[in-house]
């Protein structure tokens, strides 16, 4: 496997390890490895080092909501000029250009739900070639990124022989 | 001394606990202690193969299943064995037997062949288990030492001068527990080449074969000499992450089977059912799991030997299974104290090398199998008091000078 893949796939476990430590785990040079973050960083393949929280577990209250947006495709633009109107809004998360039901999946967050539906009624849903929205409030998250957020599998090994 | 103890066979009392048991009592005790003493993957089995034991279980499938385990089952053995090992065992209805872990085929095995009296010889150290087995087998354990200078290979020298009129079989265990150390292609061409005319026998235990680092695994049995006296043990524990399945398989000639086969529909009927049907999946659609889980423990290892070659515990690499065996030979401390004084004064579990035979001395297992956070957190208390020993002045003088300590 290609060695850019290789530190990829480490990073996106634990972004905090340093250049030397992987460079040890791949048997690599330390320069070496620092060259191919670098190189990854500015070519943005490494977009940026992320953190999963479970605000759940925090005393800040958010609030996130998927709206399901129905869009008219524009002329020259396809879906692309609506998707960049709504990703610049900072309360947009993510946007996804979907196949299916409806066109446009984005990722909402405010402070409260009358946050939310108040962005998506004054901001979202006026837009000119936005037909319609569904909003649906997210009541838990369970798993995030890939990663289980309850307090789920731990080391629960036992002292054995062998 | 209970007034009852008299009553239990002399075989049973002449073998003592587990070294390792012992220590780690004082271990589940302590709280915020951190352990690298567990030997086994820190990974759940696969999804899928958790899945097919559910669905099995679903299915009705509870019921005993052939002595020799499902037919299915062995035909899928055959084929790994040959797709993986290049060991040919066509005729699976008698040429393997599903087992209850390869801790059991290692007993039948043993069981099967020894005669009271029959020695046997073990490389050391080695798994704990193996010189038990042998001498509730009735055998007569032999032991022999390999070094760290050869990289705990066994050397063809090693063997003859242990080989007796009484030899029965040897126990070869590549890749080892707790060395790590495997045996080339050359490595065991030597061994063969003494054993070939002999009337020895070979118990090959390659239950860490999918976890081989460097190189591909060899077995003694592609040795076309030594084919027909080898018997080999695997499992699904270590590579699939299945620990708690309970399951093993050996492959060697009919006559042998036939003769474990005895055994095993004696003591144990059958292999549980629905982890035989997991373990079919597991070698139908497994292995690229295997594959990233043995990527991700040689990650850990690379890491692992670094860190304690640079605070001065010399640490040969190991080349498979999940184990790094660093010599602690520099702090002066036989490896029980070393362990037991780690563990009191930072709190971190590791086995002492003497749990594996007295040729353990002077070193500590530490297993991988964690996750990268707490491997990172273990080796940074092992520091600490490493450091802490070098300036009690623990240090032995001659070492002073290879001694790196760095902060």
């Amino acid at each position: 496997m290609n060695i850019e893949i290789k530190v990829l796939e480490i990073l996106e476990q634990n972004p905090k390890l340093s250049a030397q430590e992987i460079a040890v785990m791949l048997g690599e040079d330390k320069e070496n490895i620092e060259e191919v973050i670098k190189k990854l960083e500015q070519d943005k393949v490494i977009v940026k080092y992320h953190t999963i929280v479970n605000w759940e577990k925090t005393e800040k209250e958010v609030v996130e909501a998927i709206v399901e947006v129905k869009v008219t495709p524009q002329r020259g633009f396809g879906y692309d000029a609506i998707a960049k109107r709504i990703y610049k809004f900072p309360e947009v998360k993510a946007v996804y250009l979907l196949s299916g039901d409806y066109d446009l999946h984005v990722v909402v967050e405010g402070k409260s739900m009358k946050d939310i539906a108040q962005f998506v009624g004054s901001k979202l849903a006026p837009l000119e070639y936005v037909l319609s929205t569904a909003t649906h409030f997210i009541m838990k998250k369970y798993k995030d990124a890939g990663v289980i957020l309850e307090d789920g599998e731990k080391d629960d090994r036992e002292v054995i022989t062998l | 001394m209970s007034n009852l103890e008299k009553y239990i066979s002399k075989s049973v009392q002449s073998v003592p606990p587990s070294g390792i048991r012992k220590f780690f009592d004082i271990v589940s005790e302590m709280k915020d202690a951190l352990s690298l003493g567990v030997g086994e993957p820190d990974f759940v089995t696969p999804w899928n193969i958790r899945e097919m034991g559910i669905y099995s279980i679903e299915e009705g499938h509870t019921h005993y299943t052939s002595n020799f385990g499902l037919l299915e089952l062995r035909k899928e053995i055959s084929r790994y064995l040959k797709d993986r090992f290049d060991l040919s065992y066509p005729n699976y209805r008698d040429q393997i037997l599903v087992t209850v872990g390869a801790s059991e085929a290692i007993d039948i095995a043993l069981r099967s062949i020894v005669n009271p009296g029959d020695e046997v010889l073990i490389p050391e150290p080695c798994f704990v288990s193996y010189k038990p087995c042998v001498i509730f087998a009735g055998g007569v354990p032999i032991e022999i030492e390999t070094r760290p200078e050869n990289d705990f290979k066994l050397r063809a020298e090693d063997i003859l001068p242990k080989i007796s009129s009484r030899t029965k079989a040897i126990i070869l265990s590549y890749p080892n527990n707790p060395t790590g150390a495997i045996m080339t292609k050359d490595d065991l061409k030597e061994i063969v080449d003494i054993l070939k005319d002999k009337d020895i026998l070979v118990i090959s235990d390659e239950i860490y074969a999918e976890l081989t680092y460097e190189g591909s695994h060899v077995s003694i049995a592609n040795f076309p000499e030594m084919k027909e006296k080898t018997i080999v043990i695997n499992g699904f524990s270590k590579a699939f992450a299945m620990t708690g399945w309970r399951l093993g398989f050996v492959a060697a000639n009919e006559v042998f089977i036939k003769a474990m086969a005895k055994v095993h529909q004696y003591i144990i009927m059958s292999a549980p059912t629905f982890s035989q049907y997991a373990a079919i999946e597991a070698l139908k659609n497994g292995l690229s799991e295997v594959e990233k889980m043995k990527e991700e423990y040689n990650r850990r290892r690379r890491y692992m030997v670094n860190r304690f070659n640079k605070m001065g515990l010399e640490c040969f690499e190991p080349k498979g299974a999940f184990y790094v065996f660093p010599s602690i030979k520099s702090t002066g401390l036989p490896s029980e104290e070393f362990a037991e004084r780690l563990l009191y004064e930072q709190k971190v579990a590791v086995v002492p090398g003497t749990a594996f035979g007295r040729s353990g001395e002077g070193f500590i297992r530490c297993s991988y199998a964690y996750s990268i956070e707490t491997i990172k957190q273990a080796l940074d208390r092992i520091e600490k008091f490493v450091l802490s020993l070098k300036t009690q002045g623990v240090f032995q003088q001659t070492h002073e000078n290879n001694v790196v300590v760095e902060k």
